[in-house]
């Protein structure tokens, strides 16, 4: 594990809560999502001990975790809970924050979701071509699924043109009035 | 009168799952559901909008709502419906979201419109299922797929989580066991029937998606299937582009062919192998589609 100084901040628990909507006091850690979850094998935290953290307000710890971007969002965690609360959305939310404050630890995912999300503004659906080259280019690193270009290429699943929306002002006006909203 | 939907392809339909387009709107046909697509349709956002924001999220796919709102009545919609599991999450995220006010309020002003969102939102495969029943697939079968030994792979989250998705048993899944039965196949237990291939991690974290979908692939063969059938293009795509990568990291040599449950359905309606795009899969099911056909030849 990561050694952060555990600094705990009060009011995080009650911001986690507000953004997912779910009830953290309710968690018991039975352990039940951990032992559903398809990634814990590469956690650094297994996603009981990040609701752990949440619940304790050690913000740091749980925003920085390199297991908020390996989860899959498979659900199993949610499907599992005996207290129904939706764990997965609390993994998203986790993602949100670390997102706004700056401590999204896993780069590379942070950069394909920014890429994938630049060319739904750009065009209003997924071009994968131009997504692969933007989120190469965004991390300095090769194409990284480049073995599987002339596979891909010849059985027409990689599109070599982007098939733009007719109204992709609408998208960009959302875009646009989402960003403002933010601020 | 017959059912009629507004129809939502996802982005991989026009491209990566285009054979799963292709066959879903064939089955659909033959079936007597009629598809309107939804006009100048956006992408949803899929999980990296969920991932990054909510709101992001829901104005992505909000905007789809909106346009199927806008028709439902002229064209006498029953709902809106979608092949792609990971869109329908997204889809029914939003509309479950929109009923508190103070999101809808906030959603609405980022979309510049009012939204209702009230058309109910299902999957293809739920319609088949749970509306027209296997057995009007079945009543379509030309030329059983007899011989043909399958697993059914949901992926994750074709049925969960169960209160959004409201669809089969969460744990033990049974309308692609069903349906492939109906035509023809000899359908095996599977264990794996709705673990997580780790197709979100896809492109990123190759090792991650080595590992998972290399315990699908394993288990398939365990179980003596001959192929993998799938509703998910995510999966598809991840067990069956990414194979040389998997077959890699895990130093194993898999060759079963992943098909999605439409395409099956349309071979076993007798639509041809042209006709459901067999030719896009990228591990070959020549061999097995051979041996297929000189089944069904001996029993004729
Ligand atoms: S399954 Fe639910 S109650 Fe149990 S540890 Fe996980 S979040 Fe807590
Ligand atoms: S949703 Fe994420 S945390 Fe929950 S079981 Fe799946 S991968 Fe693990």
């Amino acid at each position: 594990m990561p050694s952060h100084p555990n600094v705990i901040d009060p009011a995080f628990t009650g911001e986690v809560q507000r953004e997912s909507e779910q009830n953290l006091a309710l968690c018991y850690q039975c352990g039940n999502c951990t032992a559903g979850c398809p990634v814990s094998f590469a956690y650094d935290y297994t996603v009981n001990q990040i609701m752990r953290l949440v619940q304790a307000g050690r913000k740091r710890e749980a925003l920085s975790s390199h297991a908020i971007w390996l989860c899959a969002s498979c659900e199993t965690c949610t499907t599992r809970c005996p207290n129904d609360i939706d764990v997965a959305r609390v993994m998203d939310a986790l993602r949100h924050m670390a997102r706004r404050e700056d401590m999204v630890s896993e780069k590379a995912v942070g950069a394909f979701w920014k890429s994938f999300l630049d060319s739904v503004e750009k065009h209003g659906r997924v071009y994968e071509l131009g997504l692969m080259a933007a989120y190469a280019g965004r991390t300095g690193r090769m194409f990284t699924d480049v073995d599987l270009a002339p596979m891909a290429l010849r059985k027409g699943k990689l599109g070599l043109k982007a098939h733009d929306i007719e109204k992709i002002a609408e998208i960009r006006g959302i875009f646009d009035r989402y960003r403002e909203q933010q601020q | 009168m017959s059912p009629r939907y507004a129809y939502y392809p996802g982005c991989s339909g026009l491209g990566s799952s285009l054979e799963y387009d292709t066959s879903t709107r064939a089955m659909c046909e033959s079936l007597g559901v009629e598809l309107v697509d939804i006009p100048d349709w956006n992408c949803c956002g899929s999980t990296p909008a969920h991932a990054v924001d909510h709101l992001l999220s829901a104005c992505l796919a909000g905007r789809n709502l909106e346009i199927a709102d806008g028709m439902a009545e002229e064209r006498k919609l029953d709902g809106i419906i979608t092949p792609c599991p990971s869109c329908l999450k997204n889809l029914k995220t939003t509309q479950r979201s929109l009923s508190d006010p103070e999101f809808r309020r906030k959603v609405e002003q980022v979309l510049g419109k009012p939204l209702r969102a009230g058309l109910p939102i299902k999957s293809v495969l739920q319609v088949v299922v749970e509306d027209l029943g296997v057995e009007a697939l079945g009543r379509l079968v030309k030329t059983p797929l007899a011989g043909m030994r399958v697993v059914p792979y949901y992926g994750c989250i074709m049925v969960r989580p169960p209160r959004l998705m409201r669809f089969d048993d969460p744990e033990n899944p049974m309308a692609l066991d069903n349906l492939l039965r109906e035509l023809g196949a000899e359908v095996l237990p599977f264990a794996l029937k709705t673990d997580c291939c780790g197709a979100a991690l896809g492109t990123v974290r190759k090792d991650v998606v080595a590992r998972l979908s290399g315990r699908i692939l394993d288990a398939a063969v365990e179980a003596g299937a001959d192929a993998i059938v799938t509703a998910c293009p995510l999966c598809q795509m991840n067990l069956d582009m990414r194979r040389p990568q998997i077959n890699r990291a895990n130093r194993s040599r898999h060759n079963l062919p992943v098909f999605y449950y439409s395409q099956l359905a349309g071979l076993a309606s007798g639509q041809g192998e042209a006709a459901t795009m067999m030719d896009k899969l990228c591990v070959s099911p020549r061999l097995l589609l051979n041996s297929l056909a000189q089944h069904t030849g001996e029993r004729a």
